[in-house]
């Protein structure tokens, strides 16, 4: 695996733009029971490529959400968001899965690592879906956890590594396939405050050094320091913009 | 197989679970195997007939005799190619009734002729026909025994003692191997002189005829010719094609296919419920864990594919390692050689229950993996948080 340096966007497949992601008038509502309740209200983002983006806002203000539809593991009711020029609305659900494995890193907050795995296998899975052959993928796997310092855990099971860790490898799972958008849903939300230091010292060196476009929900305003930008959403909507 | 460690790890996430529904699916195979080994032991005569005899015996019973006078008579009629007697003489060794075994008096060319799935060298088929005593076991018969030829083997008959005390000796001069791997060897057969003569009683008369007609196709022609040979006499016949001889024979005690059949479907309903049960659990229990592989990339139809995989691996390593110990169960012979002295799995049951195996896997597995491919990521992310 190359983790590429670049701060230039991949060619899309659609409209060209300085902006990876962009969000036009996206809705989302839920029903619950006979209630419909609106998540998302009309909203429109742009997000550069290379950005740090830090999202925040109360429980319940749509971050996640937003996150989901960026990501493509969710559809917006109305709008549209485009990624890299690719209309997500758009794509078929099967298409929809290859575009994420093959664009989209995602860091969660609970790690969500496969406890029957080793690191190096949950790192591996994302390549799994690829043609690498095994020597490829291994090599592929060792640079991943070479990124986030964690080579001498490589065949440690989740249960054996702390928190910090078990995020770092979730980290390497993210970015293994070299994708071009990390999302990161509150990603030191279960961490202490060194821990989390780490993981966002992490996240900062792949955007800056490595040139990844990242959107990352948070609620620790510390977190969000090190975003080169934050949004702040309340009640579907975006409220603010707030340089650091 | 990139996906094979996934799987495997699944399935050893909850190890007593896996190893209580392996243990189950173990058992139900293994008991297949064994009803498939008896079902075969016991319609090894069906399958082994020959499409151009017929087994021509006392209309009202096979318990009753025939006169021996009827071979020549069978032979002349239209359509019968050879015929040949049997008797039964229910041969006890040692005056054990667990010695018990299927023993003929029979006329050695004939019947050697009759029969060609009985392999004899010539050596032994000589030898047969110039001792009056003489007597061919077959090879599973002689390894049950520990005889060997040149042996003298005394046996008792409850329906034919000797004259004088009754007891009756022969000498092994031949040991006969089955021309296919269904042929029963496990028969003791011997002269019909040395018997008609020495028998205390009912000479001249015999068991049942095997007739065979020099067209398979006019067997049912023929049988009726050999029933109307014989209407109205004091020893009426039936003629029928050998392989329904044989069935209506083992189904005296049954129908060894319904019971069979019905064993199965219980118990693979069961196993069903017990393995579908524990997928159902699996899968619900890493609902968040099939998100995250979605979320990953991987498609609906893939995830399905995975559970399905894990289904049928988990249905596959019970199933077939129950398989196996059911056929190595029969490289050690019949533990019951009196009852079923063919006793082996037929490849074909083996195939068959590879196939309920694979079955078994994707119907058990068929409605978690439905709900894992409809399974939102959003939905399932959420339900983890």
């Amino acid at each position: 695996m190359t983790i590429e340096t670049r701060t230039s966007g991949r060619t899309g497949t659609g409209i060209e733009s300085d902006n990876l992601v962009s969000v036009e008038g996206v809705e989302k509502t839920f029903r619950r029971g006979s209630e419909e309740i609106r998540v998302l209200a009309g909203l429109n983002l742009r997000v550069p490529r290379g950005e740090f983006l830090a999202m925040m806002g109360p429980s319940g203000s749509g971050k996640t959400t937003l996150l989901n539809l960026i990501g493509g593991l969710d559809r917006p009711t109305r709008g549209s968001v485009a990624v890299g020029g690719d209309r997500l609305e758009t794509l078929s659900s099967r298409r929809l899965a290859a575009w994420r494995a093959q664009h989209v890193g995602l860091v969660f907050q609970f790690y969500n690592l496969l406890s029957v795995l080793s690191a190096a296998a949950n790192v591996e899975l994302p390549l799994l879906l690829t043609n690498l052959s095994r020597s490829e993928r291994k090599r592929h796997v060792a640079t991943a956890l070479e990124v986030v310092g964690l080579s001498h855990r490589a065949n440690h099971f989740p249960r054996t590594l702390s928190g910090g860790e078990q995020q770092r490898v979730g980290i390497a799972r993210a970015i293994v396939s070299d994708p071009t958008l990390l999302l990161c849903d509150e990603p030191t939300g279960d961490l202490d405050r060194k821990s989390g230091d780490e993981i966002l010292a992490l996240l900062q060196a792949l955007n800056t050094q490595h040139g990844k476009t990242i959107i990352m929900v948070t609620h620790d305003p510390h977190a969000s320091a090190r975003a080169s930008r934050t949004v702040h959403l309340e009640k579907g909507q975006l409220m603010t913009e707030a340089a650091p | 197989m990139r996906f094979l460690r996934l799987l495997w790890g699944n399935l050893m996430r909850r190890k007593m679970r896996t190893a209580l529904t392996l243990l189950s699916i173990f058992i139900a195979f293994l008991l297949f195997g064994i009803l498939c080994i008896i079902k075969e032991g016991f319609s090894a005569g069906v399958t082994m007939a020959g499409a151009d005899r017929l087994i021509v015996r006392h209309k009202v019973s096979l318990i009753m005799l025939l006169p021996v006078a009827y071979e020549r008579r069978i032979a002349g009629i239209a359509g019968v190619d050879a015929a040949m007697h049997w008797t039964w003489f229910n041969g006890i060794y040692q005056d054990e009734p667990k010695n018990f075994f299927g023993s003929f008096p029979v006329e050695p060319e004939r019947f050697l002729d009759m029969h060609p799935e009985y392999v004899l060298s010539d050596a032994h088929r000589k030898a047969w026909e110039s001792t009056r005593t003489g007597a061919v076991v077959g090879k599973t018969l002689v390894e049950r025994f520990g005889w060997k030829v040149g042996d003298r083997v005394p046996l008792k008959s409850p329906i034919w003692p000797r004259k004088g005390d009754g007891a009756w000796e022969f000498d092994i001069v031949g040991v006969y191997e089955g021309a296919k791997k269904g042929t029963d060897t496990s028969g003791f057969f011997f002269r019909y002189d040395y018997f008609d003569e020495a028998r205390a009683e009912g000479q001249g008369m015999v068991g049942w005829y095997v007739v065979r007609v020099s067209d398979p196709n006019r067997t049912t022609e023929v049988a009726a010719l050999i029933d109307a040979e014989f209407a109205n006499s004091p020893f009426e016949t039936k003629a029928e094609p050998e392989g329904a001889f044989a069935q209506s024979f083992i189904e005296q005690i049954g129908s060894i296919g319904t019971i069979l059949l019905a064993i199965l479907s219980a118990v693979f309903f069961t196993i069903l419920l017990v393995a579908g049960n524990t997928m159902a659990q699996a899968v619900r229990e890493r609902t968040a864990e099939l998100g995250v592989l979605k979320a990953l990339g991987f498609t609906n139809e893939r995830v399905l594919g995975l559970v399905l995989a894990e289904s049928a691996l988990l249905a596959c390593v019970g199933g077939i390692a129950g398989l196996g110990v059911a056929w190595v169960m029969t490289l050690g012979g019949s533990p019951v050689p009196s009852i079923l002295p063919v006793f082996f799995l037929p490849v074909r049951y083996l195939a068959i229950g590879g196939g309920l195996v694979l079955g078994l896997g994707v119907l058990a597995g068929i409605l978690p993996a439905l709900a894992a491919m409809r399974l939102q990521i959003a939905v399932a992310l959420r339900r983890h948080a």
